[in-house]
């Protein structure tokens, strides 16, 4: 069978901003893949040298949407490292906090869009309809829904009072109920199953090559998440479960992610239990001593890197950021090979790409010599149709 | 689904709960009390320190003296330097700037900027966006 090498992207190849895929096709079957980055190159680092280190926590805090509170940490925790300040342990409490409701946030976000595209449309309504109650959450803890602005050098802006303990707690109580219903789609329900087993298979000994972070890797039964491996702010304080699984696939990936959330609700409610009384910020001087820091932080899609350089004045020298995705690019082309284009939209989304996505796809007849464009929405209709031909229908349902 | 009744019973369960969405612009959006909105500004207390504009990450903030400042004091009756009135600034915030992160509330030593619960701040004049304090 011929050849045929498609694009996928710029223009939204997975799904939020812009990267390009190259695929190789023989027939439906991918025989190939690449990865080509930097459409969405906004010289954040570049930028980060221009601005003292307090107006940087601002700048960072928009290099994604939705681990806002990561990056933010991470980079925070670095001139904190290199001003020698000792944030309150009230501070951390909150930051722990806010960090596993963005978590929370995150994966319920995660679990629509795979229902979504799935075809599987009335999860994608559940969950994001219950992901309202873990955004009033933030928005009562941090005063906005995505952008919290919780940091500040030397600790956090704003306080718990017991009345926000007490409606974070009722909140997390609705959502607990809702992820077991959750729990119980993502392992039983026949259509789910169908879409994800087998799908976008990385192996154990692959994932560790490549470098996988974060939910890819533990559903490759990698053992590693940071808040283990090398606990920050409370996380040695506290009592949760490292969750991996070894079916290799987007289905192991779903249950990771799923039981993940679980933990999360646990560790908030000891977070909440265990907030110490004190202060919620030092002063720290404008001026951060020479000298350089590096640090981890395990943000929902996995191991966010930060490395800081300081020349002793108030702006740092150099910011270098390492996001998640990056990390878990090099396992796409891997899973996509020998797959289907149809489960395309699937593996890409199953990594929880913080950084595109596809409006097009441009299929080139040779022997007729005609392009046809595939956009999005088109390109998910021909895997939803393509797996109904297979018997995986929601309609039915 | 492998049990039907389960689905059933999802389904059944939702006509009695209450509607996830709001009617919004009809019903007014209730932002909680810590929102971070637009930013108000108060001449009187103002001492044009400018610790706003040197924080603000998005250089949104402009701090200059007013056209109108209050008039110089009469001379004191026995000789002495009069007391000096305080000077008035004025403000102009770029609202298509500004990014709500309410960083220059925090560090005002006057409290002359507050954070308020206005967000319905889009408008087609690109103008109207640069707001004059006074």
């Amino acid at each position: 069978m011929s050849k045929i090498t498609i694009p996928l992207g710029p223009q939204h190849p997975a799904l939020k901003e812009p990267v390009n895929f190259t695929l190789v096709l023989e027939g439906e079957q991918i025989s190939g893949s690449a990865v080509n980055l930097g459409y969405n190159h906004r010289g954040i680092e570049k930028a980060a040298e221009d601005r003292t280190f307090l107006q940087d926590i601002y700048l960072i805090e928009r290099v994604c949407g939705i681990c806002s509170h990561s990056h933010t940490t991470c980079y925070i925790t670095c001139v904190e490292e290199l001003a020698k300040a000792e944030v309150p342990e009230r501070a951390k409490a909150i930051r722990t906090l806010v960090g596993e409701l963005e978590r929370v946030h995150s994966h319920l976000l995660w679990l629509g869009i795979a229902g979504y595209e799935m075809g599987f449309e009335t999860l994608f309504m559940y969950t994001w309809r219950d992901r309202e109650q873990v955004l009033d959450c933030l928005e009562l803890v941090s005063g906005n829904r995505v952008h919290y602005g919780i940091n500040t050098i030397g600790g956090v802006r704003r306080d718990i009072t017991p009345g926000q303990k007490a409606e974070i707690l009722k909140r997390v109580a609705i959502l607990e109920e809702r992820t077991k219903y959750y729990v119980k789609l993502g392992t039983e329900e026949a259509t789910v199953l169908a879409r994800t087993r087998n799908v976008g298979l990385l192996p154990h000994d692959v994932a560790l090559e490549r470098g996988a972070v974060g939910p890819t890797a533990r559903a490759s039964a990698v053992k590693r998440d940071v808040r283990k491996d090398e606990p920050y702010l409370i996380y040695d304080k506290l009592d949760f479960n490292l969750i991996t699984h070894n079916t290799n696939d987007v289905f192991g990936r779903l249950v990771v992610r799923v039981l993940e959330l679980v933990e999360s609700y646990k560790i908030i409610r000891q977070v909440l239990d265990y907030l110490p009384e004190g202060p919620i910020a030092v002063k720290v001087p404008a001026k951060i001593a020479p000298g350089e820091a590096v640090n981890r932080y395990e943000a929902p899609r996995g191991e966010d890197f930060h490395y800081l350089k300081s020349n002793g004045t108030d702006k740092p020298e150099r910011v270098k950021v390492r996001a998640p995705t990056m990390a878990n690019y090099p396992s796409v082309s891997y899973m996509l090979d020998g797959g289907y284009l149809a489960d395309v939209p699937m593996v890409i989304a199953a990594i929880d790409p913080c950084m595109s996505c596809t409006d097009r796809a441009m299929v080139y007849d040779n022997k007729a010599g005609k392009v046809r464009v595939y956009g999005w929405d088109e390109l998910r209709k021909y895997g939803i149709e393509h797996y109904k031909k297979r018997g995986v229908d929601f309609t039915k349902l | 689904m492998q049990k039907p009744a389960r689905a059933l019973f999802e389904v059944l369960g939702h006509l009695f709960k209450k509607k996830a969405t709001s009617n919004y612009p009809f019903e007014k959006a209730v932002v909680d009390a810590r929102f971070r909105g637009r930013i108000a500004f108060e001449s009187d207390t103002c001492i044009g320190c400018k610790m706003c504009v040197r924080v603000c990450p998005a250089k949104a903030i402009e701090i200059i003296l007013s056209a109108e400042q209050p008039p110089a004091p009469a001379p004191a009756a026995d000789g002495t330097a009069p007391v000096p009135v305080k000077k008035k600034f004025d403000c102009i915030m770029s609202l298509d700037r500004c990014i709500y992160c309410s960083q220059c509330v925090d560090v005002c030593p006057k409290k002359s900027l507050i954070s308020t619960q206005d967000f319905e701040l889009a408008h087609t004049d690109r103008k109207t966006l640069k707001r004059h304090y006074k």
